[in-house]
């Protein structure tokens, strides 16, 4: 298989092919860098409190992103309300209940593709199911609906990541003291899996968090200059006011939109940051 | 006296057993109900995409629509020929493969095979911090930047183009592959390696012609589930790559893709029932059907993969 020409000759393509390797790595790298550096030069100078307190406008020069960032709160938040308990308890029933066999392998593969379902399908859903015939409208709720469903195989996966990973003798000694199995769970799978299913709780937020398409599905407007007081209520989001802008043709508005992007990606970046601390100290803290 | 007393203990002792193990069994029954949810989520969808496609398909001929070449749905005279539409869908994810297959490939091969723990401590961060970036910052980096760059170097290109999207929807699906590929890299267990070396190959000889053939199937699996995630990337393409349903081999012009589509008709006033409303989900079926069919064969192999190591 290896052909005894030259070692001089088999070193120097090794070592051409490392360079090779690492540029193409670097160049992921070098791509995000851009971005943001570009994202940057565009929006930083228009990024001011009275950009993120005013209404969206005709005049770029008073436009801001008040109920887009209002619009978004209400959405996350509804959105955790949702999927956090419906995805651990999947999650749970999976990892801590279900006995190997074809209803479980099924549910699995079946998450396994809604993962790699696109966004607007789940839009789609969202428009026929909760926006027509559950008659929500283009609320905030039926928005937050949408996205839980789209989230939920994300949470699904890294909470049984995390439960996975507590070690079956925690369980068993539970068991010999006569606890039942929810107890067991209750009191002390769940306590020590927390750190890591908050983690994967937190990243498929964050993907609610940057998610357009299945919003501009299900009808979120994308002109709003008042902020949701209830559930039933329409809204923008971040995101949507960040593709409204970018969709039009004057440079003002690229500015605007970038100062959005920069608004959006420093919270999706504490969001991550949160979780790669938590990540990291449940590591540290971990002495079965 | 005593014998009462214990007889009584005994049986309160077995109605709060009782009542416990009703207890468990609601818990139990309760988290099964989660987990179906996410049978219940692949069902609604099959059903919502069915139904209306149905209503399409009485209207309009499935051959037409499949084989049809034009795409004209809001303007008369209508036409409904998706081909366009999943011709604009190829020509971007074609673009984005050949960007992220070997750039994502290469990456791949260099977290797991030279890079020492700490460049891999901050390489692979920065990738995942890529992949969480959302799609429509990359719309609106492919329209502010890359367009630009390629009318400067190129100066046929139209404002909205393939090709600015494929770049961009390349980047983001590059992360996917490079730490899908990595995970199936890092599987390929270590003493195949060392008997590589012990018989004197260097290290891009081990990396080339033992850990990739033992890793292919992982990485074939990380191509096809990337790919899939291309077709039916949409915000980047709804912003950069136009809504011209065009039959066309180049990237330079404006196109539109499947997902654009469906976006194009969602921002406008359609009213439910109505023909344009029913396209959406015809294309829709189109889209799902495709993706998948894919994620079905990447998590297959991906599946298997797993068997062989474990």
């Amino acid at each position: 298989m290896i052909r005894t020409v030259n070692l001089q000759r088999r070193r120097t393509i090794g070592k051409l092919f490392h360079g090779l390797f690492l540029a193409a790595t670097l160049a992921g790298v070098a791509l995000l860098l851009v971005l943001l550096l570009e994202v940057a030069r565009e929006g930083i100078g228009w990024l001011d409190w009275q950009f993120l307190t005013s209404f969206p406008s005709r005049f770029p020069a008073s436009a801001g992103i008040k109920s887009a960032l209002w619009g978004t709160v209400w959405l996350i938040a509804l959105t955790a309300i949702f999927s956090i308990p419906l995805g651990l308890g999947a999650a749970i029933y999976m990892e801590e209940y279900a006995r190997k066999g074809r209803l479980n392998t099924f549910i699995e593969i079946n998450i396994a593709n809604l993962a790699g379902t696109p966004s607007i399908v789940y839009g789609i859903l969202g428009l026929a199911l909760f926006v027509r015939w559950m008659a929500l409208g283009r609320s905030v709720l039926a928005g937050a609906l949408t996205m839980s469903l789209l989230i939920l195989p994300t949470t699904v996966i890294a909470s049984r990541e995390a439960l996975r990973a507590v070690p079956n003798s925690i369980r068993l000694a539970a068991y010999a003291l006569g606890a039942t199995r929810w107890q067991t769970i209750w009191s002390h799978v769940l306590p020590a899996s927390l750190p890591g299913i908050l983690t994967g709780i937190i990243l498929s937020l964050s993907r609610a968090l940057g998610e357009t398409a299945p919003l501009i599905m299900i009808g979120a407007l994308t002109y709003v200059a008042f902020l949701p007081k209830s559930p039933m209520d329409g809204f923008t989001a971040l995101p949507i006011q960040i593709f409204n802008w970018s969709s039009r043709p004057q440079q003002e508005f690229y500015n605007l939109a970038a100062a959005g992007i920069i608004v959006l990606l420093v919270v999706l970046l504490s969001m991550n940051a949160v979780a790669i601390v938590l990540r990291h100290r449940s590591q540290k803290n971990l002495r079965w | 006296m005593a014998e009462t007393l214990s007889s009584s203990l005994l049986e309160s002792s077995h109605r709060h057993r009782r009542k416990q193990r009703w207890r468990e069994e609601m818990i139990r029954s309760l988290l099964f109900a989660c987990a179906l949810v996410s049978v219940a989520t692949t069902a609604g969808i099959v059903w919502v995409l069915a139904r209306e496609t149905w209503q399409f398909f009485q209207q309009v001929n499935v051959f037409s629509f499949l084989f049809g070449t034009r795409w004209t749905p809001l303007l008369e005279p209508r036409s409904f020929g998706v081909l366009p539409l999943v011709c604009g869908t190829m020509l971007v994810v074609v673009g984005a493969a050949i960007i992220a297959i070997p750039l994502g490939l290469g990456s791949s091969i260099y977290l797991s095979e030279y890079a020492a723990d700490r460049v891999r401590g901050f390489l692979k961060p920065a990738l995942e911090v890529l992949a969480g970036v959302p799609t429509v910052v990359f719309g609106y980096f492919a329209l502010t930047f890359i367009t630009p760059l390629l009318k400067a170097a190129l100066p046929s290109t139209q404002v909205f183009n393939a090709a600015s999207a494929a770049i961009v929807v390349g980047i983001m699906i590059l992360p996917m592959i490079a730490s899908l590929s990595d995970d199936a890299f890092r599987a390929v267990p270590r003493s195949l390696r060392d008997a590589g070396y012990a018989l004197g190959a260097t290290k891009f000889e081990v990396s080339t012609q033992i850990v990739f053939p033992g890793a292919l199937s992982g990485v074939l699996a990380s191509f096809v589930l990337a790919i899939s995630r291309a077709i039916g990337e949409t915000m980047a393409v709804a912003l950069a790559a136009g809504a011209t349903p065009r039959l066309t081999a180049n990237p330079l012009q404006s196109i539109q893709t499947m997902t654009a589509y469906i976006v194009q008709v969602s921002l406008g006033d359609t009213p439910a029932g109505s023909m344009e409303y029913l396209t959406i989900f015809a294309v829709g079926m189109l889209l799902f059907l495709i993706t998948l069919a894919m994620n079905l064969l990447g998590n297959r192999i991906l599946r298997r993969f797993h068997e062989v190591y474990e």
